[in-house]
């Protein structure tokens, strides 16, 4: 082993530093220093210094044809309006873009690694805080703030200036988280737009639903039959998040019992089709097991037998629509949901 | 220009630069400041580079987010839609998505944009994880940068909600059902869930609020915090000084590396434009949310194998691992919603208590009140690269539940088995995980220990006079066994007593007595690093190696000419 050379660096870190938590070692190597500076071959050799040169003034040009090449995408291809036409603008105005960046951001790299020096340079640091005649200035700077406002002499004043700055949020709070809320009529999660009488319809159309219609083995998006005027508005969009149903018609002798009592007419059943977990649509029906499935985070509810829950981070069944049929055939709900639909809540149950 | 005492006396400036200068200085003295930023030394690595990539991925949100807010209306007012794509022509729709339609197929680079911005927002959360792991693995978090951590944390859980809060705005089928999710996550918060559900969508799920109040969060609210916190962050990292790398020469008490002016800042602008065109390669080739496909938020329809952005994995798997029996009924028929409180909002918050007290528990552990700027090796401290290592194993177990659907179905595995087997190893993988890793990291420790004693291997076998065979071992260099060597072993904390001389029982013993059974956890197993003498004492016994193979091996190898061949 050779000895070790004097380090070239400005510290020999030889002892440790108290306070690291660590137990002082006297028996240490010795910081071997900064090593040596290596040139690089740009650094010796003028030719391959000159060849970078070439390559960066050859990346910067690069960048100005992507540039270039950016101004002429966007002018020559107009897109028509089809998805592969705007794709095709995307892709070209894209690429052309990633080019006259990609040209400068090479070229300055490269520039940095080959041609600028890369001698290190070796800079103290000083400790993290202040010095002590610093912190003395400013204690005493603070002292005599506090001795001047006189506010330890008037205890009166410091209640009330906290009083007063605690108190006038409340000036923007109060009117603020007031509105935020709309009416703050908590108590409508109880209620759908389900009635005694109203029909069940398809989604989106609006047709209504006529239980013959329904093969055993089907499945039907169902909303409440209103007029189509009435479906083009936000309340229209606020109630059909709590309306809708997923109907299902399966061979009475599959059916083995509803979560509602007699809720179900001839093997159909309506369930919300809100799931009791955090919401989402449960759409995935299974006909064999009549398994419905939601596809976010896969609760799987049983729906031949009360829609209880066979797997998944759900607990409750689905609410169930009490349906029968009207004169006409149609399929009619008897009441509203008797239980608030969708996820659990704080106050579910009052 | 004052009479000047440097010892390069300034001249009156001529060129237009100087003169510039030279104004501003005039009324700013910035002089001052740029005398400490211009020649300021930066250490120079590859991993120094990733929070760049955080840095320059938001510089380059904010460019394309700015072309977005031309054209985007944040309005929930039902319109009909006329124009392109020919799918959605006549559909009834919120003015949002139709101006997101438009800006898509109206407005020429508008879908180049939407699509560097969505890139963007994925490598800008990426790149704040990636560098958050190298800060926290080098130990780069401790005294004096503490401080910084936690406004990295914050930036973290900021830039979360950027991406949750602009993943809203375009109004779709999938983004819409996104909320409805984070609507039944916030009803599930005890008394007050309904109403911070009503306060945020100024009514009963979805209303007509929520895409103009989404929109002021993702613009205006967490922008400029994301900016205000950038600067603090990137004003502490400049006063603090950069850390650096173990190695020759480096210590606490100074920095070693690169001048800010030229090399440093070129390659930071050039790295600048190389992120930018990556993500304007990404935004121009890979399509990303063709919110056209999914169509107008309609509470109905829903789509299978429907993924939320990379970030908001974890937590839409750690919904799909929780068993719903937890939701439970107290008392007085209250509600608790357990089964998605505990997923949605008490493991995220252990996830991130967990990022904010670690610094503090470590150095209270450690007992240390020293200031680091020399990084660790990650090996050097095996319980912090444990925690750490566990800690992802947790994230990436939930990332990976979060796709539990695509997984069935790309290996045609049962769902139900995949939630099971991740319910098991979200408690499994990371005890194991954390094993595992410190174990390697003792495992490299005890290797360097070897390599610094008895150096490295080199293939070459020589065969003695009397006929015995070694291998000969080439010794380190003094920079290759400096950085095996220069590591600071922690050791458990020693605590008082329990009582004193007197017999008298101490207070504050028992606290003092479990943290130092934490401490025992960190470093009760370690490896010393080899000291001098030791490495005499193998030299002096090493009859294998160390025999300064240079001048004796020649004379030796005489007779093993065909035992070296070999090599």
């Amino acid at each position: 082993m050779s000895e070790n050379q004097n380090p070239q660096g400005p510290s020999r870190d030889v002892t440790r530093h108290d306070g690291h938590g660590t137990v002082a070692q006297t028996d240490r190597f010795v910081d071997p220093g900064v090593p040596e500076h290596r040139p690089r071959l740009t650094d010796t050799d003028p030719k391959a210094a000159k060849r970078n040169e070439r390559i960066i003034a050859i990346l910067f040009a690069v960048s100005c044809l992507g540039t270039i090449g950016s101004i002429v995408a966007y002018f020559a291809v107009r897109p028509d309006g089809t998805t592969p036409g705007v794709r095709l603008s995307t892709v070209l105005l894209g690429v052309a873009i990633a080019v006259s960046l990609f040209g400068i951001g090479f070229a300055a790299v490269h520039w940095a690694k080959t041609l600028m020096s890369n001698k290190e340079y070796v800079e103290e640091r000083h400790s993290s805080s202040s010095s002590d005649e610093v912190r003395g200035v400013v204690q005493q700077g603070f002292k005599d703030g506090l001795e001047d406002s006189g506010i330890a002499r008037r205890p009166v004043l410091k209640g009330a200036v906290v009083s007063a700055l605690a108190l006038f949020p409340l000036t923007i709070a109060v009117p603020l988280v007031s509105s935020v809320g709309g009416d703050w009529n908590v108590g409508k999660f109880r209620h759908t737009l389900w009635k005694k009488g109203t029909r069940l319809a398809y989604d989106p159309s609006g047709r209504p639903i006529k239980a013959a219609d329904l093969t055993v083995g089907s499945v039907a998006h169902v909303i409440p039959d209103v007029p189509a005027e009435e479906r083009e508005s936000h309340e229209w969009i606020t109630e059909k998040a709590k309306a809708v149903v997923l109907l299902v018609r399966m061979d009475p002798r599959d059916h083995k019992r509803d979560h509602r009592e007699g809720a179900s007419y001839d093997g159909i059943v309506a369930y919300s089709k809100i799931c009791t977990h955090v919401g989402c649509p449960v759409a995935l029906y299974e006909q064999q097991t009549h398994h419905l499935l939601c596809p976010c985070h896969q609760s799987t509810f049983d729906i031949s037998d009360g829609s209880k829950v066979v797997f998944g981070p759900a607990k409750r069944p689905l609410p169930q629509l009490p349906i029968t049929v009207d004169s006409e055939g149609y399929l009619v709900a008897e009441d509203d949901f008797n239980e608030p639909i969708g996820p659990s809540y704080w106050e579910r149950l009052k | 220009m004052s009479t000047t005492t440097t010892p390069h006396a300034t001249a009156e400036p001529t060129t237009l630069i100087g003169k510039s200068a030279d104004y501003l200085d005039q009324r700013t003295k910035v002089g001052v400041l740029a005398k400490q930023l211009v020649r300021k030394v930066f250490p120079d690595h590859w991993s120094f580079m990733l929070g760049e990539i955080a840095l320059f991925s938001f510089v380059v949100l904010l460019i394309s987010g700015v072309f977005l807010a031309m054209f985007f209306e944040p309005s929930m007012a039902l319109t009909t839609h006329h124009g392109a794509p020919a799918t959605m022509d006549g559909q009834l729709m919120s003015v949002a998505f139709s101006s997101t339609l438009d800006m898509s197929f109206e407005v020429r680079g508008g879908l180049l944009m939407r699509q560097i911005h969505h890139w963007s927002a994925l490598i800008f959360v990426a790149g704040i994880v990636v560098h958050m792991m190298r800060v926290f693995f080098t130990g780069a978090f401790r005294k004096p940068r503490e401080l910084n951590w936690l406004v990295g944390t914050l930036l973290l859980i900021l830039s979360l909600a950027a991406g949750f809060s602009g993943y809203s705005l375009p109004d779709d089928v999938l983004s819409g059902n996104g909320l409805r999710i984070t609507d039944g996550v916030v009803k599930s918060i005890p008394i007050i869930g309904s109403y911070m559900s009503y306060f945020i969508f100024g009514g009963e799920f979805p209303g007509e609020h929520i895409i103009p109040r989404l929109f002021t969060v993702h613009i205006l609210l967490v922008p400029a915090l994301i900016l205000a916190l950038v600067g603090v962050h990137l004003f502490l990292m400049v006063l603090n000084k950069h850390t650096q790398y173990p190695g020759g020469g480096r210590t606490h008490k100074n920095v070693v590396g690169y001048p800010a002016v030229p090399a440093f800042a070129t390659k930071m602008g050039g790295n600048f434009f190389i992120i930018f065109g990556v993500l304007a390669l990404m935004g121009g080739t890979m399509a990303i949310n063709n919110v056209w496909n999914y169509g107008p938020y309609d509470p109905s329809p829903v789509s299978a194998g429907a993924q939320p952005d990379w970030y908001m994995l974890f937590l839409e798997g750690s919904l799909r691992l929780m068993p719903g029996q937890a939701e439970i009924v107290t008392w007085g028929d209250w509600t608790l919603s357990l089964n998605i409180l505990v997923p949605a909002v008490i493991v995220p918050g252990l996830l991130f208590t967990f990022l904010f007290v670690y610094p503090f528990i470590e150095a209270k552990v450690t007992g240390d009140r020293g200031e680091h700027h020399v990084l660790d090796r990650p090996r050097n401290v095996p319980a912090r690269t444990g925690l750490g290592v566990a800690f992802l194993t947790a994230f990436v177990i939930l990332a990976l539940a979060g796709s539990n659907d695509l997984i069935a179905t790309h290996f045609a595995l049962s769902i139900n088995t995949i939630t099971w087997v991740f319910r098991i190893l979200f408690f499994v993988g990371p005890v194991f995980a954390f094993w595992i890793t410190k174990r390697i990291c003792l495992g490299l420790q005890r290797k360097d220990r070897e390599l610094v004693l008895h150096g490295h291997e080199t293939g070459r076998i020589v065969r003695f006079a009397n006929g015995e065979y070694i291998e000969v071992h080439r010794p380190l260099d003094e920079q290759e066994r400096w950085l095996r060597v220069n590591y600071d072993v922690r050791r458990p904390l020693e605590i008082e007593p329990a009582t004193d001389a007197r017999g008298v029982k101490r207070k504050g013993y028992k606290k003092d007595k479990r943290w130092q059974r934490l401490s025992q956890f960190f470093y009760e197993d370690r490896v010393e690093p080899v000291t001098p003498a030791e490495l005499a004492a193998a030299h002096a016994h090493g009859e294998h190696d160390e025999l300064e193979p240079q001048h004796d091996a020649p004379a030796l190898v005489a007779g093993s000419g065909s035992a070296e061949r070999e090599h």
